[in-house]
């Protein structure tokens, strides 16, 4: 048997005192399984045991929440006796090692997350941020992360319907693969993790288990270095032919009785699959490991408890149905193995040939796994940029550069390696505010969307987070619906560091008060640390999806300019910001300025709510024909952007059209399109709140966008905005 | 009229026609499960429907091709059954020999879902009835293999023979280099077997059959079967 050595301990990235915590709860040293097990369990990426304590600050409850974190996801009514099931994880650190495999194992890991709890997975969304542009790697890791994230969905057959991509240098070392599903359930067919019934038989389904994977956990919760590639073999690699036939097989099996638990093999595999479920019913588990289908010979209990093959669950079955179970796996093809059985002896006792291999009390280790109140400082207050001491770059030079610009530019090389239409229900595709889904089968539909600008959050975490949240429902409400609730994705660098800590503690602050104020809570999350390389961190970037609901899916609106002669109309502008908006953090400054600098724009909570209401009134109402919320690149930019939506152009009579006002990204404003017989009536009604800023008009080769006596055709602002992406990928 | 969907493990679209056939006929095809090589009576149409059968880890369709449920479809295609293959089932239909050609990996070698425009070539057949002759649809595509391949003979064939039934067209229906999306063939979209009973189209028709979808350029597809077949 191996000795634990101390440099054994190390490489299992166990510290000395969280070795000795091992000692007093076994009162024994541990064997080389039972340490792995520790390891796992009380990683980073497992325990969060960094996170924990400002995690449990964020609001979680709402008369429509059914299920808040805890669980594989989040669980909201949605009326109809259905609800959504969603939850958004981050799959980066083998993303940038093995791109492909990286980004299509985290589409498969959330899908698994979601049809976990009974749901059918209906739509997939992927947040990404890569490093910048001309960085010799960059090319290379859209590439592999695209495809791995179409090669997953496409064949799984589960629309991917959007989602955002930054660029930035500060993730050369460290890029983002932050992937959510959002799935539909029946609200009385929710499965949970809890474990029940002493003797119940343990029941393994999906693939074969092989040694891939093996330490992916530990391997998320270190910082990078040179030897990362050296990881590579920690990597998975996805199967998403096995997935679908673990879906149907699934959700086939979920449609009988038979199913007391279940819980989706992800990070740390089947030890925490196995940990969770016993710990969670408060009870025990034996396991038989030579009964697990094993991918290849030789392989020892260590490996099969760390490794972390995808398309795998663990199941605990009513007594004496197993045949009704193996049926169905074995009609789809799948693995189906009783490989234990639950006990009143809250241990879990693991045995190979015969002999016990490991023997832990579960409760004392799920309950001591180490939770750090770790040391934090403010990020210190970025000074506010006065709009005067920016140059002024004529707005037709501006706009091109804006709109062709990498954080501005289309997506649609992207989005078109993605299938977006694959069952039947996509109602808005990809490039608008929000995805739209149709609810199978009736006329309402699921609005989704993943935000956050990490540049706003750097320079001021409480800030950024609270914007993150503010656009994320922002994008739901400017496509007619009712945001209902959040997924929450937190990125950042090593939370030893003090600033850094302050960053997470900083954003989990702006999250929480705009969850509240917006009614908006979190239901699922992930946390993702240590995203740095060589000491440099990422831009703190806490990703949020957010889903919500289209009563009436005719009174949806897209951002598509829909008829000449209709007025643009800018709503939820204050009177004082009009001639001088924000520019601090703005693209503009950072962009034509070459700066990137300044506190970012401020985000009134109460403006945000009565202004989003507002607009989402109107939205119902059917008074306007069009609506996008303002947001990177400020009000030009949204309004170029419905024009190239709607291939049709737009003739603007803004008064004193400065830099600031054309391009600040002051926040809580929409653009929508009026038609002209309910233009006074709006304006009245509105009074301050709106401004009438020009008309909708012109189409075919001649379509502009027009401004105090110059313009800018619809086809350069179509050539540099389309063009950039293929531009960069040599295609 | 009688359908049935063919389901193989990996088919994903296969609800998607599912609901299409449907709401044109008024009646719910059967779903037909791939290991039972006997297809349901009094059949009138068969669809092979898109997806991934098998996973399609092999070439595309090699798989499915072997499949007990297809040795069913080629004796009801014998007896002139009418069947459908739409991008998977293309694939399908060329590798077990019901349609000639290949589909091999698009031009720029990469998943490419987006809508284009398709010129009916034909109307000529129990699939396009109720499109004009020339016309100009719009249907999306969804595909990594949908490269149209075939040899000098076939290619006359298909020519001489009024089989090519959909060619890949610019808006104004101009059939370009520019407009064709993968690198087909003569930029073809769809075929038609001798018999002109069975058709296999790289696009996806059931995708743009419903107006909430933003068209309904697919619908004409199912009518014309519709009409045909009853």
């Amino acid at each position: 048997m191996t000795t634990i050595t101390p440099n054994i301990i190390a490489e299992h990235g166990l510290t000395a005192e969280e070795y000795q915590r091992v000692l007093d709860i076994l009162g024994r040293a541990p064997n080389l399984t039972e340490l792995g097990i520790f390891s796992v369990m009380w990683s980073e990426h497992c325990s969060y045991k960094s996170s924990k304590k400002w995690l449990k600050t964020l609001p979680t409850s709402a008369p429509w929440v059914i299920q808040g974190p805890g669980e594989n996801a989040g669980v909201i009514d949605i009326g109809d006796d259905l609800t959504a099931v969603f939850k958004m994880e981050s799959h980066n650190h083998p993303s940038f090692i093995e791109p492909y495999q990286g980004a299509a194992t985290g589409v498969g890991g959330i899908l698994r997350d979601v049809f976990t709890m009974g749901a059918r997975p209906v739509a997939n969304l992927n947040a990404l941020r890569f490093g910048a542009p001309d960085h010799p790697k960059t090319r290379h890791l859209i590439s592999g992360v695209v495809a791995g994230i179409g090669g997953y969905g496409n064949c799984v057959g589960v629309p991917t319907v959007g989602g955002e991509v930054n660029f930035h240098p500060d993730y050369n070392g460290n890029i983002l693969v932050n992937a959510m599903t959002v799935g539909i359930a029946p609200a009385d067919r929710i499965f949970y993790s809890k474990a029940s019934g002493v003797g119940n038989p343990v029941v393994y389904v999906g693939s074969k288990t092989g040694r891939d994977g093996i330490h992916g956990a530990t391997m998320a919760s270190a910082e990078f270095n040179a030897d990362s590639e050296e990881k590579r073999p920690t990597v998975q690699v996805g199967d998403p032919f096995t997935e679908k036939l673990l879906i149907e097989a699934c959700l086939e099996l979920m449609a009988t009785d038979v199913i007391v638990a279940i819980q989706d093999m992800g990070a740390a595999g089947l030890t925490s699959s196995s940990f969770e479920m016993a710990s969670k019913g408060g009870l025990g588990v034996e396991l038989t490991l030579d009964r697990v289908p094993m991918r290849e010979e030789g392989m020892t209990p260590y490996e099969l408890m760390l490794s972390e093959s995808q398309e795998r669950m663990l199941m605990v079955l009513e007594p004496g149905k197993e045949p009704v179970a193996e049926a169905i796996f074995r009609k789809w093809g799948l693995d189906f193995a009783v490989i234990g059985h639950l006990t009143d002896t809250g241990r879990m006792v693991l045995t190979w040939n015969g002999e016990t291999v490991a023997d832990l009390p579960i409760d004392p280790l799920a309950e001591a796994a180490p939770e750090y109140d770790r040391p934090w400082e403010p990020t210190p207050p970025a000074p506010v940029v006065d709009a005067a001491d920016v140059p002024e770059v004529p707005w037709t030079e501006a706009l091109p550069a804006l709109m062709g610009s990498p954080d501005l530019a289309s997506r649609r090389w992207i989005w078109e390696q993605y299938d977006h239409m694959v069952m039947g229900d996509t109602v808005q595709r990809p490039g608008g505010d929000a995805a739209v889904v149709r609810i199978h089968g009736s006329e309402r539909g699921l609005a989704m969307t993943t935000d956050c600008t990490p540049r706003y959050v750097r320079a001021d975490p409480v800030m950024g987070g609270r914007q993150a949240v503010a656009e994320a429902w922002r994008n739901l409400t400017a496509a007619g619906a009712r945001p209902l609730a959040v997924t929450d994705n937190m990125n950042f660098g090593n939370p030893e560091k003090p600033l850094i800590m302050g960053q997470f503690v900083g954003a989990c602050q702006g999250l929480a008060e705009a969850c509240r104020a917006l009614d908006f809570p979190v239901v699922s999350g992930n946390v993702s640390l240590y995203n740095e390389t060589e000491g440099r961190a990422i831009p703190p970037t806490p990703t949020i999806g957010g889903v919500g609901v289209i009563d009436d899916l005719d009174r949806m609106a897209t951002v598509t300019f829909k008829a000449p002669g209709e007025a643009i109309v800018v709503i939820g502008e204050r009177p004082d910001t009009r001639e001088s908006g924000w520019l601090g953090q703005s693209l503009y400054l950072r962009e034509l300025c070459g700066r990137e600098e300044g506190a970012p724009p401020p985000v009134d909570l109460e403006h945000e709510r009565h202004v989003g209401d507002v607009v989402r009134g109107l939205i119902q109402a059917g008074r306007v024909s069009a609506c996008h919320d303002v947001s990177d690149g400020g009000l030009l930019v949204a309004v170029a952007e419905m024009a190239l939506a709607g291939d049709m152009g737009a003739a603007l009579t803004l008064a004193a059209p400065s830099a600031a006002a054309l391009f600040g990204e002051d926040q809580g404003r929409y653009v929508v399109t009026v038609p002209a017989e309910g233009v006074t009536g709006l304006l009245a009604e509105l009074g301050t709140l709106a401004r009438h800023i020009g008309d909708t008009g012109g189409t075919g080769p001649d379509a502009a966008i027009t401004l105090g006596g110059a313009e800018v055709a619809l086809s350069d602002l179509r050539a540099a905005h389309e063009g950039w992406l293929p531009g960069v990928m040599g295609a | 009229m009688k359908s049935a969907v063919i389901v193989f493990p990996g088919s994903n679209c296969d609800r998607d026609v599912a609901v299409s056939l449907e709401q044109t006929t008024g009646r719910p095809p059967v779903m037909h499960w791939h290991a039972d090589p006997a297809l349901p009576e009094d059949l009138d149409l068969v669809v092979v429907p898109g997806g991934f059968s098998y996973g399609d880890y092999l070439r595309c369709g090699a798989m499915a091709a072997h499949a007990a449920a297809m040795t069913g479809v080629r004796k009801a295609a014998e007896r002139g059954v009418a069947v459908l293959g739409i991008c998977n089932g293309f694939q399908v239909l060329c590798e077990t020999g019901l349609l000639p050609g290949a589909l091999m990996r698009n031009r720029d070698l990469r998943f490419l879902c987006k809508d284009v425009h398709l010129r009916v070539e034909t109307t000529d057949t129990l699939f396009t009835g109720h499109y004009a002759p020339g016309q100009v649809i719009r249907i999306p595509i969804a595909h990594h293999d949908g490269n149209y391949v075939a040899d000098l003979a076939t290619q006359c064939a298909l020519e001489d023979e009024d089989r090519v039934v959909f060619r890949y067209c610019d808006p104004a229906g101009k059939v370009t280099e520019d407009a064709n999306p993968n690198g087909s063939l003569d930029n073809i979209a769809g075929i038609l077997s001798e018999e002109r009973t069975v058709l296999g189209l790289m696009p996806h028709p059931e995708r743009l059959a419903d107006p909430r979808l933003g068209g309904t350029d697919g619908r004409p597809l199912f009518a014309s079967l519709l009409e045909a077949l009853s």
